[in-house]
């Protein structure tokens, strides 16, 4: 299953919350350039398989893989050394900073390195361009559409040029238009850009997009 | 740094009331204390300087034993002629002294040829005594501003009651040490206002006419009293001087001599600790104020904010930014606070300045109050506001370093 061109890999990954068992032995693989979907039910685990597989959150049993490195019992402070340098987020609700503008924003992961200022702007005002936001830059999150922050998000994501981007229901948030939209940005970053992508989402329409779909139920990954 | 900065700057102003309301509830505390300790020290300081520089001078010397006894001014405690000339010249080598003077000290009878009381005086060189203690002059009310041999200073209340003016004739009468009596005449130079504290209502003569009175065969000195060039190195030019005295003087375990400073001779050293101890405790509430409000703000602030942390923390913003982040925050309100509460403090002390406000020390009237804040104090008093709003942005700002990422963006 470890074969070399697989960039994420899970194995008997298990997590419960007390008694209750949320992810309950799940093995999976994500090959470089691959756009795969996690289709389930709300409250299945869909999203905390994610964080496990993103290093944002420790399971109870097994191990992951991100880029051949095991993140399951790496420190905070590594794992978020990690996840700036190879991982991008988009999730269902934005999670734009509110008192930072778009640009801003963007650049957010940028920070903690040494960088100039006006070096941060311009890798920001880039990707912006890419997403067609050139004319909101200085605008702050409360100043844009729902589609609009969704594409900040996405670029922000972007930045670090992430090895793998993990999408918890991009479109959750979103109309069907501006949510096809959104998907249509995703699929162009994949195929053109040859980007991996992790997408979980409760719409089984939306995950066919996808090279592979895999489904899950109750905690497991059927197939 | 800068961008946490910026980022920080920004929360604090998204909340823009309740930041103005605690920098605000910061300022009040810091223009509380900066007038309090102008108001207080510039009081402290006209006491300390009425005292010192009307009466007592800033250290006095004596021969072991008579400051205990002081109330009944013992002949039989005076230093000799010779010890007395040996401090004189270990005083004058001194660099940090500004001037010394010999006194002889003595209790008699003040008569008017009509009726007697009693009378404390001081037998001084009046240059050097107008020079050790210079309100001295400023407490003369009538008369000449100085006295020459076979001339006096009385006090008002006596001058008063015995119904003496400028120019009168009266006659002192004391017991020598021996325990003969002796009288002189004198010619009244001048009326003086008393001052609080022990000595307050002495008069003054010339030291070689009290020498005369008292019949003494060679120059006895009851104390002497020095001023120093620097008030504010009282105690290093204390120890000096002590050490000094001591070199000179010290036989084995024996020290013929004892030395104080103001604070060991006048009550109102007490009062100048008690006005101390007031400034300490105002301090510390300003310390409390500044404490609870950033502590209470930040508390808030982070959880209110506990997605953005966690989005911080997802996209891979290290816990100790985070942190610093916080403390920025925390950092920024104690500046804000301390820079409006600067600000308004001086104004504040300046409008009392300008206002001429006076007080009553005793018999003095009209002291003016110069509130005045010196700038160590003032240096002091910011870096407290602004220590205490990190420290207490440290609890809030680890917690929200310490956020697990996950659990901060599962928050609703
Ligand atoms: N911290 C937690 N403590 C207890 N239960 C949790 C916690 N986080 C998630 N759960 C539960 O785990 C189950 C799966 O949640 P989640 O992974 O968010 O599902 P999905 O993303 O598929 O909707 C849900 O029943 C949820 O209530
Ligand atoms: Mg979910």
């Amino acid at each position: 299953m470890n074969n070399k061109s697989d960039i994420l890999v899970g194995i008997d990954l298990t997590k419960t919350y007390g008694e209750l068992e949320v992810v309950k032995g799940v093995s999976l693989a994500v090959r470089e350039g691959e756009f795969v979907s996690l289709v389930g039910k709300s409250g299945c685990g869909k999203t905390t398989l994610l964080s496990i597989l993103s290093g944002l959150e420790h399971p109870t049993h097994g191990q992951a893989f991100l880029t051949g490195k095991e993140i399951t019992g790496a420190s905070e402070d590594e794992l978020a050394l990690f996840r700036r340098e190879n991982v991008g987020f988009i999730f269902q609700s934005f999670n734009l900073i509110p008192t930072l503008s778009a640009w801003e924003n963007v650049a957010l992961p940028l920070f903690p390195m040494q960088m100039s200022e006006a070096e941060r702007r311009r890798r920001a005002t880039e990707l912006l361009d890419q997403m067609e936001l050139s004319h909101r830059l200085e605008h702050l999150p409360a100043a844009l559409s729902g589609g609009e922050k969704q594409r900040v998000a996405i670029a922000r994501a972007l930045i670090n040029h992430p090895k793998i981007v993990f999408a918890d229901e991009p479109t959750g948030n979103l109309d069907t238009a501006t949510g096809d939209a959104i998907m249509a940005i995703l699929n162009h970053l994949h195929r053109q850009k040859g980007m991996t992508i992790l997408m979980v989402t409760h719409e089984p329409e939306l995950a066919k997009t996808a090279d592979r779909v895999l489904r899950m139920q109750d905690g497991e990954v059927l197939s | 740094m800068m961008n946490l900065f910026k980022i920080a700057l920004r929360n604090l102003l998204r909340y823009k009331r309740r930041t103005l309301l605690t920098a605000s509830l910061i300022t009040v505390g810091v223009v509380f204390v900066l007038v309090f300790v102008a108001v207080s020290g510039s009081f402290k300081a006209m006491m300390i300087g009425q005292i010192t520089d009307a009466m007592l001078g800033h250290i006095q010397i004596h021969k072991q034993g008579y400051v205990a006894s002081i109330d009944n001014l013992p002949l039989n405690l005076n230093l000799n002629a010779k010890t007395a000339a040996r401090i004189d010249e270990i005083l004058g080598s001194q660099k940090n002294i500004e001037a010394s003077s010999p006194r002889l000290k003595f209790g008699g009878l003040f008569s008017n040829f009509v009726e007697s009381t009693n009378i404390r005086l001081n037998g001084i060189y009046p240059d050097r005594e107008f020079k050790t203690v210079p309100l001295l002059t400023s407490r003369i009310s009538e008369g000449r501003k100085t006295i020459a041999k076979g001339e006096i200073l009385i006090p008002a209340l006596l001058a008063k009651g015995m119904k003496v003016k400028v120019g009168d004739s009266v006659v002192i009468v004391a017991t020598n040490k021996d325990g003969s009596v002796n009288g002189k005449q004198f010619v009244v130079a001048g009326i003086m206002e008393g001052v609080t504290g022990p000595g307050g209502r002495d008069g003054y003569v010339h030291i070689e006419d009290a020498a005369e009175v008292l019949r003494m065969p060679e120059l006895e000195i009851s104390e002497v009293a020095v001023r120093l060039k620097d008030f504010d190195r009282l105690q290093p030019a204390f120890q000096d001087i002590r050490k000094q005295l001591e070199t000179e003087f010290r036989k084995g375990d024996k020290f013929p001599l004892e030395i104080h400073t103001w604070e060991g001779l006048s009550p109102f050293f007490n009062i100048a600790r008690m006005l101390d101890i007031m400034t300490f405790f105002i301090k510390l509430m300003l310390v409390a104020l500044v404490l609870i409000s950033v502590l209470n703000v930040m508390m808030m602030a982070v959880y209110e904010r506990i997605r953005e942390i966690g989005t911080m923390a997802a996209i891979g913003t290290p816990p100790g930014k985070i942190l610093l982040l916080f403390m920025m925050e925390g950092l920024s309100l104690g500046v804000l606070g301390t820079i409006i509460g600067g600000g308004v403090g001086l104004l504040l002390l300046f409008i009392l300045n300008v206002a001429h406000i006076t007080f009553n020390f005793g018999q003095q009237q009209g002291l003016l109050l110069q509130a005045y804040v010196n700038p160590m104090d003032f240096v002091t008093i910011a870096v407290i506001v602004i220590l205490v709003s990190v420290v207490a942005s440290l609890q809030p700002a680890f917690k929200a370093s310490r956020m697990e990422p996950i659990v901060a963006l599962r928050h609703v």
